[in-house]
């Protein structure tokens, strides 16, 4: 077995696995703790209203933007790159297909009729890149700010690795760079995207899944007071 | 340790001076403060077991959420004046973070067994007093900040359990908090001396202020704060009660509405303190209870009081300054029009995080004057810098010294005559800022300024 054949058999379903009973696993630890009822009397009994935090505090108040536009335009340039290269480069939706298949036995096409449409590469390359520069300016920042610096630990430091080096090779993968055989750039970019998979339940890269919980609980919280959301 | 080095001393209980303006300490230098005897590990385990003892699935869901993007520090008002990294508001959860990490979230085990996040010492705790009480006012405005919606604050009001639990407060707030729970109040408005002070507004200021009544609609509460400093606030609270022709009471066994064991972290003696209220409330079957201009104490009551008592409040708890607006909103009360500008600083307890926002500027309307807001206003408004038990703290005079100068400029800024409140603690704090500075603005307040303003006769 060489290593292309390692990354597409044993290490995606092993980092699938780890990845999915991870997340499972740590949610559920959250999930199921109790809850206690608050039996204040409510100043706006519909609670679920603050559910619009959820998409509120996607974008900071006017008062805070000032402080906050750095970590927000970072954070906008990263996302937006590296969601839109994951999911609508087109080898990738080719290759989402077959997992899928894999899994269930059939692809989006087979169950709902149409597919999953892709951009063009020259789109990707620039979003990937704009999602690169960004990644390596918050690295930057958190390395310098007095406030990030203090604050961060292993956890920031490998979660930014592992979101880092599939981008990377990725992009290498996709440049057929120079001297390298493109199956080995291939199987470099599986591993580190199975590198993510395995760490995601593990740090900080949860709040993909908790972000809406939370900002979906405060909502609740604060709406049913009337307090400013 | 000593303070040549950079770290607080220890520093045991000692007697404290109730006679000054402010609860005192002869020598508020840099220290930690300590109570009780015992073990440094028994310190840790208390801390920790009465961190985790009320931790539901929001808590937990808030500590799995921190991305480390720093950015509530933007909002704090200790980093805004300082600019040190410390006061960060996640960080000053840092301790608590390690241990919900180590001994509860759901890979607890794997974090142990490979001792991934250390056990949390009591030197870090001690460190972390100054935090988590000297530089947080509990304001919430981080909660508003924070991108992934954790609400921080709530978490710093946990880990304060954690701290009372293992004797590790201030000594200010430990003894206040001590003596309410002994004498029914904390800054000595016991009920005799709120008798005698009753008596003693109602002959001077010709004033009828019933106590004690077996039977009323509207049960009213007061704080210490100005039971003993602002006693004009207990007059105006009967001209208003009276004025409506309410059928209220003041009553001995419940009238104490400060409740500092929510901000020490005495969960048992914030229950007691609450419980008298309700109590009393009960007793008389009051349909409504009024809590009097107190941030704190609106929580306390208000968004706390029916989890304390384990079922819904069998009566209505309203703010004094909702209780004004729905008076003013039902045409009851009228006002002489105040020809003057205004601007109105929002105590954080009863606007950002109690949802009383416009209640106050609806009488503010009333009274007619010209509003100025600050910038910022409203949920986003800068703290005083004195609530959370921080104005009662003499450590942290210093510090709050810095942050009150954020409330002088905006205040400043409007160019208001009038700057005006509804908070006793807030107007505490300004007043101990005002003379600090000796600045030319005084705060009012909003009650003060209605009772002064009654329309007496209205045929």
């Amino acid at each position: 077995m060489d290593l292309l054949e390692f990354a597409r058999g044993p290490a995606l379903q092993w980092s699938i696995s780890i990845f999915i009973a991870g997340v499972l696993w740590r949610l559920l630890g959250v999930f199921l703790l109790r809850s206690k009822k608050d039996l204040s009397e409510p100043r706006n009994p519909a609670a679920w209203k603050g559910l619009r935090l959820i998409a509120l505090r996607s974008w900071p108040r006017r008062e805070f933007l000032e402080g906050t536009a750095f970590g927000e335009v970072m954070g906008y340039a990263f996302h937006v790159g590296f969601l839109v290269s994951l999911f609508f480069f087109a080898p990738h939706v080719l290759f989402f297909a077959d997992v899928a298949r894999g899994l269930i036995g059939t692809d989006l096409r087979g169950l709902v009729g149409f597919g999953w449409p892709t951009l063009p590469n020259g789109i990707i390359t620039l979003l990937s890149a704009i999602s690169v520069a960004a990644l390596l300016a918050v690295l930057v920042h958190r390395l310098v700010n007095p406030v990030k610096r203090l604050i961060s630990n292993f956890d920031d430091y490998f979660s930014w690795f592992v979101t880092f080096a599939p981008l990377v090779t990725g992009m290498a993968a996709f440049a057929h760079l120079a001297g390298w055989p493109y199956e080995r750039l291939l199987a470099y970019h599986l591993l580190s995207v199975e590198l993510l998979l395995v760490w995601f339940p593990f740090g900080k890269l949860m709040h993909a899944f908790t972000i809406f919980a939370a900002r979906g609980a405060t909502g609740m919280l604060f709406e049913r007071k009337g307090a400013s959301l | 340790m000593t303070a040549s080095t950079g770290q607080p001393h220890a520093r045991k209980p000692e007697p404290l001076e109730f006679d000054k303006p402010r609860v005192s300490i002869a020598t508020p230098e840099y220290r930690y403060d300590m109570q009780g005897e015992m073990p440094e590990a028994e310190r840790v385990e208390r801390a920790m077991k009465s961190f985790v003892k009320d931790f539901g699935r929001t808590a937990a869901i808030y500590m799995e959420s921190c991305i480390h993007c720093g950015m509530c520090a933007e909002a704090c008002h200790f980093y805004e004046v300082t600019k040190d990294p410390k006061y960060t508001p996640i960080w000053k959860l840092e301790p608590f973070k390690q241990a919900y990490k180590r001994e509860y979230g759901p890979f607890a085990v794997i974090y142990r067994a490979l001792n991934l996040k250390q056990k949390v010492t009591v030197e870090q705790l001690q460190e972390w007093q100054q935090l988590i009480y000297d530089s947080c006012t509990v304001c919430g405005r981080c909660s508003l900040m924070c991108p992934m919606g954790i609400d921080i604050a709530s978490l710093v009001s946990q880990a304060r359990h954690g701290m009372y639990a293992a004797g590790l407060i201030p000594h200010e707030l430990w003894a206040v908090t001590e003596r309410a729970r002994l004498e029914g109040s904390p800054l000595g408005a016991t009920p005799k001396v709120f008798k005698d002070r009753l008596e003693w507004l109602a002959d001077d200021h010709e004033v009828e202020i019933p106590l004690d009544e077996p039977d009323a609609d509207v049960l009213c509460a007061m704080s210490s704060i100005e039971i003993m400093k602002y006693p004009d606030s207990v007059v105006a609270t009967a001209r208003i009660m009276n004025h409506l022709g309410v059928r209220w009471t003041f009553r001995l066994d419940g009238y104490e509405a400060t409740n500092f064991g929510l901000l020490s972290g005495n969960a048992a003696a914030q229950k007691l303190l609450t419980m008298k209220i309700i109590d009393a409330a009960v007793a008389c079957g009051a349909r409504t209870v009024i809590l009097p201009e107190c941030g704190h104490a609106y929580t306390a009551l208000r968004w706390m009081g029916a989890n304390m008592y384990g079922q819904p409040l069998p009566f209505r708890v309203m703010h004094i300054a909702e209780f004004l607006a729905e008076q003013v909103r039902e045409g009851k009360l009228r006002l002489k029009r105040v020809a003057k500008s205004a601007t109105f600083h929002d105590p954080c307890q009863v606007v950002r995080r109690g949802g009383a926002i416009e209640a106050p500027r609806e009488v503010l309307k009333a009274l007619g004057v010209e509003l100025r807001e600050m910038y910022p206003t409203k949920g986003t408004n800068w703290c005083c810098g004195g609530g959370g038990g921080v104005v009662a703290n003499h450590r942290a005079d210093e510090l709050r010294y810095k942050t009150f100068k954020l409330k002088m400029e905006q205040i400043e800024e409007t160019g208001a005559e009038l700057p005006v409140t509804t908070c006793a603690n807030c107007r505490q704090t300004f007043d101990d800022g005002q003379a600090h500075f000796k600045w030319d603005h005084k705060m009012h307040s909003l009650l003060e300024l209605v009772a002064d303003n009654l329309i007496e006769d209205e045929s």
